[in-house]
């Protein structure tokens, strides 16, 4: 599903991403590691089509995600590690979501409720406003509503309290076939029971990858 | 809310200070009021459009919300015309509701309305709206932080509403280039052709604008000076935010 080729991303003389090549395929749930610096996000970023490569390339599906976003962004779901200070209500956000990604309003109140988050007392606030933990478990109940193939969480359970984390590994069970679930953690412990790859990254480069 | 609240307590603060009783060098009434509007809106709307557009992609990248919002499918075109419309909305309207706020109640208070200047003042702070917005667009597409970025557009403001007339004014004294030249410099800038247009429905003529006015006269009648001043800041706005974009698009977006 996801194919990186040589891919390599510089900012300044700072090279961020060194040479990297990897293969995510279907039913991997991989758990991405190294110290801060390490080239982790970048290579999310690039994931995404943020990023322009320096040299290198990044394939969804057969799609280049810079030069066809829209078409590959609909089989990603994304959950930053920090949640952004969007200003948009809860309302708003669920009309973007479900306008831009066609996904459905129901459904992101269902994983909502599953996340024990209540929805319905604070669809007129803004997002901005609302706890950390809420933040969180409202971009991953919409992360999980978007049914895609792949799903990328950065420290999705920074913010999340122990019976939160418990919700959302069990949502993840239930929603994990056929799909690329990739975890950016430092706290391997956290999701070892759910991924079956462990990449390391360090300076840039892929220093270890094990099947588990 | 701010923004709605100076434009609208300007045309209040007129009224109470009973700006449609006074008459000035001809002007009165409502055309008084609309002129003095005219002139505190030509120096405010565009620091105000400026710094609250600048940071508009630039601060929604500083504070990861550019991250979260593009990880959906929608196409930049998509998400940053839509932001400059949206960014429109909020900055045309209430400046244009203050102007039918004082029609309305002059209207109500019994004065002749001027329709030809407030269809005018109309087009004008549309076109100059345009003008600063694209500008404002075309800095944040390019500028990494928010600060910058504020930094960028406060130098814009100042070098066009003062800098520019100062050096030209300086360079018309020392005789060393045509007149001709440095009128066509100062009309090349948004804010002085904003300016001379607003003036010219009250004095087709422009007399209170001494010899210049024949230079601006004997090269361009006064309709067409008046589509000029709608069409070029409108034309200057359209191309900053598209090269806006085609930096946005070329760019890493984050």
């Amino acid at each position: 599903m996801i194919k990186i080729s040589q891919l390599t991303k510089k900012f300044g003389s700072h090279v961020s991403l060194d040479n990297v090549s990897c293969e995510f395929r279907k039913n991997e749930s991989i758990a991405l590691m190294g110290a801060n610096g390490a080239g982790k996000t970048t290579l999310i970023r690039s994931i995404l089509g943020y990023y322009h490569p320096d040299h290198g390339d990044v394939l969804i599906n057969g799609l280049n995600p810079v030069k066809e976003r829209t078409k590959v962004l609909r089989e990603i779901s994304f959950v930053p590690q920090l949640p952004p200070p969007i200003k948009l209500s809860l309302d708003e956000l669920i009309q973007y979501v479900s306008v831009s990604a066609n996904v459905d309003r129901e459904l992101m109140l269902h994983y909502a409720d599953e996340m024990k988050l209540d929805i319905k007392a604070n669809m007129n606030k803004s997002f901005f406003k609302l706890s950390g933990g809420m933040k969180q478990k409202m971009l991953i109940a919409i992360s999980l509503a978007k049914k895609s193939g792949i799903i990328i969480y950065d420290e999705p359970t920074a913010n999340l309290d122990p019976k939160a984390r418990d919700d959302f590994y069990r949502l993840l069970k239930q929603n994990e076939d056929e799909k690329v679930l990739l975890f950016v953690t430092h706290r391997l412990e956290e999701v070892k029971d759910l991924v079956n790859r462990q990449i390391y990254m360090d300076l840039g480069k892929i220093v270890s990858d094990e099947i588990v | 809310m701010v923004y709605s609240l100076v434009f609208g307590g300007l045309i209040a603060l007129f009224f109470i200070a009973g700006v449609t009783e006074s008459q000035v060098m001809g002007f009165s009434g409502l055309s008084r009021l609309l002129l003095m509007y005219i002139q505190i809106t030509i120096v405010i709307l565009p620091i105000f459009i400026l710094i609250t557009t600048v940071r508009s992609i630039s601060g929604d990248r500083d504070n990861h919300i550019l991250e979260y919002m593009l990880s959906f499918p929608i196409s930049l075109k998509q998400y940053y015309w839509g932001k400059i419309i949206g960014r429109f909305i909020t900055v045309y309207l209430p400046v244009l509701f203050a102007m039918v706020i004082a029609v309305v109640y002059g209207a109500f208070k019994g004065a002749d309305i001027p329709w030809a200047i407030f269809f005018l003042y109309t087009g004008l702070l549309f076109a100059l709206s345009s003008a600063f917005l694209g500008i404002a667009f075309f800095i944040s597409s390019f500028v990494k932080s928010s600060e910058v970025a504020l930094g960028i557009a406060f130098f814009i403001w100042i070098f066009l509403l003062a800098f520019i007339d100062i050096a030209l004014i300086s360079l018309m004294m020392q005789q060393r280039f045509n007149e001709g030249l440095i009128i066509f410099i100062s009309l090349a800038n948004p804010m002085e052709l904003f300016r001379v247009a607003a003036i010219s429905l009250f004095d087709p003529e422009l007399t209170v604008m001494g010899p210049v006015a024949f230079y601006i006269l004997d090269s361009i009648s006064q309709s067409a000076f008046v589509l000029l001043s709608i069409g070029y800041p409108l034309a200057l706005g359209l191309i900053f935010a598209f090269l806006g974009y085609k930096i946005f698009e070329k760019k890493d977006l984050v």
